[in-house]
């Protein structure tokens, strides 16, 4: 077929993908725009079929069969709160795909007539070497924040104090070996220990995150995913990979800024496990002492008879719980009683961005009601109640007021200033910050303690029959 | 050479045009945005049909490479559009 042709055809399907992401801009359009990004997806898929450099169709159908199904079952079963292991493993098979792309063109390339000589062939083998490297760290390193997210390991930390040294050494090993290669391409042992020092750089790099800094690595590897498709476009010479592989990239690149901003953390201070130091040790039982009130849930329900205005606050605590239908059916109680409800959202409340957003919408609560952090900042000292359900060091005025403190700075929900403050929490553990929170040791804050779902099952049902 | 300048150039082009668009989503659609782009990566299918269905005189590894990029791609395509109209629909539902 015409190469001018099939070109023309990408670019009717890397529009489509351009208009299904700005479909995405608004929740009205986003189904619409999804779908419009599916059929630039069979556009490019069928026209590259029809290709004429396609010889054997049977690996094709054979791994097409196997994906789709393996996609449909993971898509229609997974459960919302476990969205972000479905994130992973997304990512995963993004940065596979580029991986096994990349290496069965460099034996198809050395087994017919090689790269040419000169600077092209150094370009040629360049892009495979880093899609290569790109590829197989986004694999193994999705592989890991996969097995944190799902817990089959820690989600803690794991490491040693030695490991950001390992790390260099493997990513300058890896460096080298991509120039080596670049110089000699026909030398495989040296490509296959490219791929050996990459995948271990991946599983090695994100080891030791622990679980707050998630939404940061899940947003990176959906980055590194799209970055390793356009490298991957510019070894087969393909603009709609170049085009679709970039959009992907900057997207991830942005949540993942995002995400930094919203812990007051750089991106080389999550990769490399640094946190701040604090000033001094913060003493628990000095902060709580005394000073912690606890109530019954019937005791919160009285006093969210008398509200005009709550706001609740969500945190990965409530994921956990599978509270959010228990929340969204307060929600309905307190709004049938004339209360003013809205939900205030940070951008890392969850383990990624946009987590409690999903779940809330899955027990249907309307997407007007999950407010941003700076829009609800300013409306909580009108606030009458607002109950914090599972988050902690989010909500922590430390981040504000200490500046020894290792969060200070961190943008936070200024629940504290609301006239009432309820938390809804096993017990006064720290949360991920390892911090205690004075917020619970405030004269207006109320603990009800115990698990999440069944506490607000009973503030409900007590407020019901009042 | 011109070539790859032009690439070079589409590959620039693409990644402010992302930064625009992105920018403008709005925190709610986070999950789904990054599960869409997810699905967009997939793209990579499209290299991996070309090398899954090369030419007999290609080693048994290369078709295995090919076959293991097709079917990772295909579940990032199916995987991630099913699941991006999932949440999305969802969304929709109250409005």
């Amino acid at each position: 077929m015409n190469t001018n042709l099939v070109d023309l055809v990408y670019l009717i399907s890397a529009v489509f993908f351009i208009l299904g992401i700005k479909g995405l801009t608004k929740p009205k359009t986003a189904v619409r725009g999804n779908m419009m990004s599916a059929i630039g997806m069979l556009i490019a898929v069928v026209i590259t079929l029809l290709d004429r450099s396609i010889v054997s169709y049977e690996y094709i159908i054979a791994g097409v069969l196997v994906g789709g199904i393996v996609g449909g079952i993971m898509a229609t079963k997974i459960q919302m709160t476990s969205m972000p292991q479905m994130i992973a493993m997304l990512n995963g098979c993004g940065g596979g795909a580029s991986l096994g792309l990349a290496a069965a063109s460099y034996l198809l390339t050395l087994g017919g007539a090689g790269y040419e000589g000169g600077a092209m062939g150094m370009i040629a083998v360049s892009f495979v070497m880093i899609t290569v490297l790109i590829g197989s760290v986004t694999l193994t390193g999705s592989l890991v924040a996969f097995a944190k997210l799902q817990e089959l390991i820690s989600g803690q930390s794991i490491g040693f104090a030695g490991i950001k040294f390992l790390n260099g050494a493997l990513f300058i090993a890896a460096i080298v070996m991509l120039g080596m290669l670049c110089l000699d391409p026909t030398n495989s042992t040296l490509f296959w220990g490219l791929i050996a020092a990459s995948c271990i750089l991946g599983i090695t790099i994100v080891l030791p995150i622990g679980g707050a800094d998630m939404p940061v690595v899940i947003a990176l590897l959906n980055s590194y995913s799209g970055i390793a498709a356009a490298a991957a476009g510019f070894i087969m010479g393909n603009t709609v990979l170049i085009v679709s592989g970039s959009l992907v990239g900057a997207s991830g690149l942005i949540l993942t800024q995002i995400m930094c901003v919203a812990m007051n953390r750089s991106l080389t201070n999550v990769l490399f496990g640094v946190m701040a130091e604090g000033s001094e040790a913060i003493d628990a039982d000095e902060i709580y002492a005394g000073k912690v009130k606890s109530a019954q849930p019937e005791e919160i329900a009285m006093i969210l008879e008398t509200a005009r205005r709550v706001v609740i606050v969500p945190g990965f605590g409530m994921a956990m719980a599978q509270a959010q239908h228990a929340v969204r059916e307060l929600c309905d109680v307190m709004e049938d009683k004339g209360i003013e409800v809205e939900f205030a959202i940070h951008p890392v409340a969850g383990r990624m961005p946009g987590h409690m957003n999903v779940l809330l919408a899955e027990a249907e609560v309307s997407y007007d009601k999950l407010v941003e952090m700076d829009r609800i900042n300013p409306t909580f000292e009108q606030t009458d109640v607002a109950i914090v359900i599972g988050a902690n060091d989010v909500t922590n005025p430390m981040a504000r007021e200490d500046k020894g403190s290792p969060i200070y700075g961190m943008p936070i929900l200024n629940v504290d200033k609301a006239q009432t403050v309820v938390v809804i929490k096993r017990s006064l553990s720290p949360g991920f910050a390892g911090l205690p929170n004075p917020l619970f040791a405030q004269d207006n804050t109320l603990m009800v303690y115990g698990d999440g779902k069944k506490a607000v099952i009973d503030i409900t049902a007590s407020l019901d029959l009042a | 050479m011109e070539m790859i300048v032009m690439q070079l150039a589409l590959f620039v082009l693409s990644l402010f045009l992302g930064v625009e668009l992105i920018t403008k989503v709005p925190p709610t659609l986070h999950t789904p945005l990054m599960s869409g782009t997810n699905a967009i990566s997939g793209i990579t299918l499209v290299g991996a049909v070309i090398a899954a269905g090369a030419g007999d005189n290609a080693s048994g590894l290369v078709h295995g490479l090919g076959f293991i990029a097709v079917v990772m791609a295909t579940v990032n395509v199916i995987g991630g559009y099913l699941v991006t109209n999932r949440m999305l629909a969802m969304f929709k539902r109250k409005n």
